[in-house]
């Protein structure tokens, strides 16, 4: 509503689209430049020594992340990231379907799945760490103990819920059981999945940084952690930096997949809701 | 018509739902057959158990006692002489799938050819008037719209008899006519067999050849009542004739006296 | 009657099933090291990590690093769902406002929280106030979002209604704005305790001030995998109780609203 409202008076004042796409690119940009400006000013004029000048961090980030380190701890870590995600989709929506179609199996495992979930993913880590060793496999592990639960619940209770008459619909037709699956109950449970994956992309960043402080020579969380028992402030930062914009690139990347995987569910919420 | 071939013989079909707070028996006792190619209305008061007939018929539904058969052989689970259009549209069809895909979806097991299964799903589509929406997701389609597709996926799905649950109750008077038409027309140029299921009078006798008229439940069948008027009808001379109005009224009298528990009155003669 | 007595039936199958599944994963523990399938000294005995919780809930000590903890996620917790209280509802109100924060708040909520514990540490040291740095930023952005989305969700007919009736800014806050947001805020309460209480336990581990996650770091250094085994069952059922509360009292204030809300994908 307010949105529309607005909108609708910028074109009459703002003359053109012109005027329309400058508005939007202030106010994109506007505050981030603004709080960088406030950042630098602050920095000059006082004296705590960790917080340093933007452009400092800037340098800092080319000098040690451009270069051998990118590929040294940059890329495994993304690697180790990438595989215990991939890992932790297949396997949460594998179990998950087969426990949310079984009814008897959901309810022997329930109160489990619920205390598993419950457990802080990082303190899996030392448990990870007793039973592998300090190893690359471990740290996979670690991500994939810690990411697959939200799937693996979700998932659950997305093919728990699959609408009765759709699967009426189904039977009706003989549809069969592979098509089923294909087509009425992962789909249908697909937004419940895909709101999981969500959950588990952002606690697999967090394994994957903790476990490197912990337990690692290399890596971005043992690079962070060695820049701050190092003083190196400039350096951390621009650490620091670099795991956001890993942030902000997972969910870019979450943002465009699930746009394409739940389009037709977006549109639908979409028409009834108007 | 003597020479028509039985196609559907309910006897003496029963249904007893197992509830927690005792039995409740649905149907009581129906029986009835239906010929190739009819067009048959089943009405009733509301909660008479339409739906669990229909259900029984389709094969959703194990029936406690009795038998349906279908074709000379007894039905004792879904089976592909039958399609069904249920009556929630938004919930049949599959909003992740577009409408072709919703209407090829049942076709996939059956052994056909791609092009083949084009070949139904384009046809079935254009039988309801949809042949430019193929693309289309179905939430994106009006109600009418979106039981057209549902209609189109029971044709292409090439049943020998199409089981309609109150498919237009939730839909508007205009689109409601519309439909209406649409049905008579499968029922007339393709010769398709229907039961259609319906809480609507008026509905029924416009549209069937035969109104099966149920008791309240546990359920019976009231009256089998043949209508008679001409096999060619459109909304407005049709629903105008004489007959038309006796026949309505015929059936909205038996329904009341169903509704009160009474039983059968003598057909309207001419 | 006989609904409540297959209702009953039905519920204690569920039950029964619950307690089966629970035993069977404790004997199928208790059993991998009874035969050797892993070595004890990585896993060890339930019956041992049994023992050992029982002793350890006689002990002082182990109370009060619980209670750190706890002290740590309850400021934490506080402090940022009231920043995220007030900050959400304005920026929320003002579409101004909405859209020029957005780019920012896209570029920091994805920032792991765990990336600033260098940063906090090197500030603070190792004391609670590093870790409720963390904490903080972690489950402010929970509560933060949920609150947008909430003041966003106002039924545009119940705002005209309001409007043409007159009421007045205060009078459209507190009975139109605050009532559609409450649920959505205390959906958000729900995700940032469990944050909170994830990322308490975390900083006490990676920057060692008292806690659990400081005795869970500490059995892991010492080798004394019976004890770290019996940290992580507590972390655990602390997680699930603090679900259980959250839950209850989310559900307890989204009676009235369910209907309206329908089922939300999250």
């Amino acid at each position: 509503m307010t949105t529309q409202t607005s909108s609708i008076t910028t074109t009459r004042r703002g003359g053109g689209a012109g005027g329309r796409i400058l508005a939007s690119f202030l106010y994109a940009l506007g505050l981030p430049f603004l709080l960088l400006v406030v950042w630098a000013v602050a920095a000059t004029r006082s004296t705590n020594r960790f917080f340093p000048e933007p452009l400092t961090i800037f340098d800092a980030f080319t000098e040690t992340w451009i270069g051998p380190a990118f590929v040294e701890d940059v890329l495994p870590s993304l690697y180790r990231l990438g595989l215990g995600i991939g890992a932790s989709i297949v396997i949460g929506v594998a179990l998950g379907t087969v426990i949310g179609l079984l009814q008897w199996l959901r309810e022997l495992l329930e109160p489990l799945l619920e205390f598993f979930r419950a457990i802080p993913p990082p303190v899996l880590i030392p448990v990870v760490m007793l039973l592998l060793g300090i190893t690359d496999t471990m740290k996979v592990v670690v991500i994939i103990s810690g990411a697959v639960w939200p799937i693996l619940l979700n998932t659950i209770e997305g093919v728990r819920a699959t609408d009765s008459v759709m699967t009426e619909t189904a039977r009706s037709f003989q549809v069969t059981w592979w098509e089923r699956l294909r087509f009425l109950v992962l789909p249908a449970a697909s937004p419940r999945i895909m709101a999981g994956v969500r959950q588990g992309l952002s606690v697999a960043l967090i394994l994957m940084v903790i476990s490197e402080m912990f337990a690692s020579s290399s890596g971005l969380g043992y690079r962070i952690a060695y820049f701050q028992r190092n003083y190196q402030v400039a350096e951390m930062w621009s650490g620091v930096l670099l795991l956001g914009l890993v942030g902000v690139f997972l969910a870019l990347v979450f943002g465009l997949v699930e746009r394409r995987v739940l389009r037709w569910y977006h549109g639908l919420r979409e028409v009834s809701r108007a | 018509m003597p020479d028509r071939s039985t196609l559907l013989r309910v006897e003496h079909l029963r249904k007893v739902y197992e509830s927690a707070n005792g039995d409740v028996e649905a149907i009581g006792d129906i029986s009835f057959t239906m010929h190739a190619g009819e067009l048959v209305c089943i009405v009733g008061p509301s909660g008479c158990g339409k739906t669990t007939l229909l259900k029984c018929l389709a094969g959703l539904l194990r029936p406690t006692d009795g038998l349906v058969e279908m074709d000379g052989s007894p039905v004792t689970g879904p089976s592909p002489a039958m399609a069904v259009v249920f009556q929630e549209y938004g919930r049949s069809l599959y909003p992740w799938l577009t409408v072709r895909g919703n209407v090829e979806l049942p076709l996939r097991h059956k052994k056909l050819t791609r092009a083949e299964r084009e070949k139904l799903v384009t046809d079935a589509l254009e039988a309801v008037g949809l042949a430019h929406a193929g693309r289309s997701h179905p939430w994106q389609l009006s109600g009418g719209m979106q039981q057209r597709v549902a209609i189109a996926r029971a044709i292409a799905y090439q049943p020998e008899v199409m089981i309609m649950d109150e498919p237009f109750a939730a839909v508007d008077a205009q689109t409601r006519a519309d439909l209406e038409d649409l049905v008579r027309e499968l029922h007339v140029t393709r010769n398709m067999s229907i039961v259609f299921v319906t809480h609507d009078i008026d509905e029924s006798v416009y549209l069937g050849e035969r109104v099966l008229v149920l008791s309240k439940s546990p359920t019976w069948v009231q009256e089998d009542l043949a209508i008679d008027l001409p096999s060619e009808r459109d909304q407005i001379t049709t629903r105008a004739l004489p007959r038309f109005t006796e026949l309505r009224t015929h059936v909205y009298d038996q329904i009341q006296r169903a509704k009160r528990g009474e039983t059968v009155a003598a057909p309207p003669g001419r | 009657m006989r609904v409540s007595s297959t209702r009953r039936l039905r519920t204690l199958r569920k039950g029964l099933l619950g307690v089966v599944g629970l035993a069977g994963f404790l004997v199928v523990w208790q059993l991998i090291p009874t035969f050797d399938l892993i070595n004890p000294q990585y896993l060890p005995y339930v019956t041992d990590v049994a023992a050992r919780l029982a002793e350890e809930s006689r002990d002082l000590a182990f109370w009060r690093r619980l209670g750190a903890t706890m002290t740590s996620w309850g400021i934490g917790l506080a402090v940022a769902t009231f920043a995220a209280l007030v900050l959400g509802t304005i920026v929320g109100l003002v579409p101004v406002l909405r859209r020029a924060t957005h780019t920012t708040v896209e570029f920091l909520r994805p920032i792991p929280s765990v990336a600033l514990i260098p940063l906090a540490v090197l500030m603070f040291g190792i004391q609670r106030e590093a870790a409720l740095v963390i904490i903080i930023y972690a489950s402010f952005w929970q509560v933060f979002v949920q609150v947008i989305y909430g003041v966003a969700d106002v039924d545009s007919v119940a705002r005209d209604t309001a409007r043409s009736f007159g009421l007045t800014h205060r009078e459209r806050l507190s009975h139109l704005v605050l009532p559609t947001a409450l649920p959505y805020v205390m959906t958000g309460l729900r995700l940032a305790a469990a944050v909170a209480l994830i990322l308490a336990i975390t900083a006490e581990m990676v920057i060692g001030n008292p806690g659990l996650g400081s005795l869970i770091e500490l059995s892991r250094s010492a080798g004394d995998s019976v004890g770290l085994y019996a940290f992580v069952v507590v972390t655990g059922l602390l997680g699930l109780l603090v679900n259980l509360v959250f839950r209850f009292i989310e559900r307890r204030s989204l009676s009235w609203h369910q209907s309206i809300r329908g089922e939300e994908a999250r």
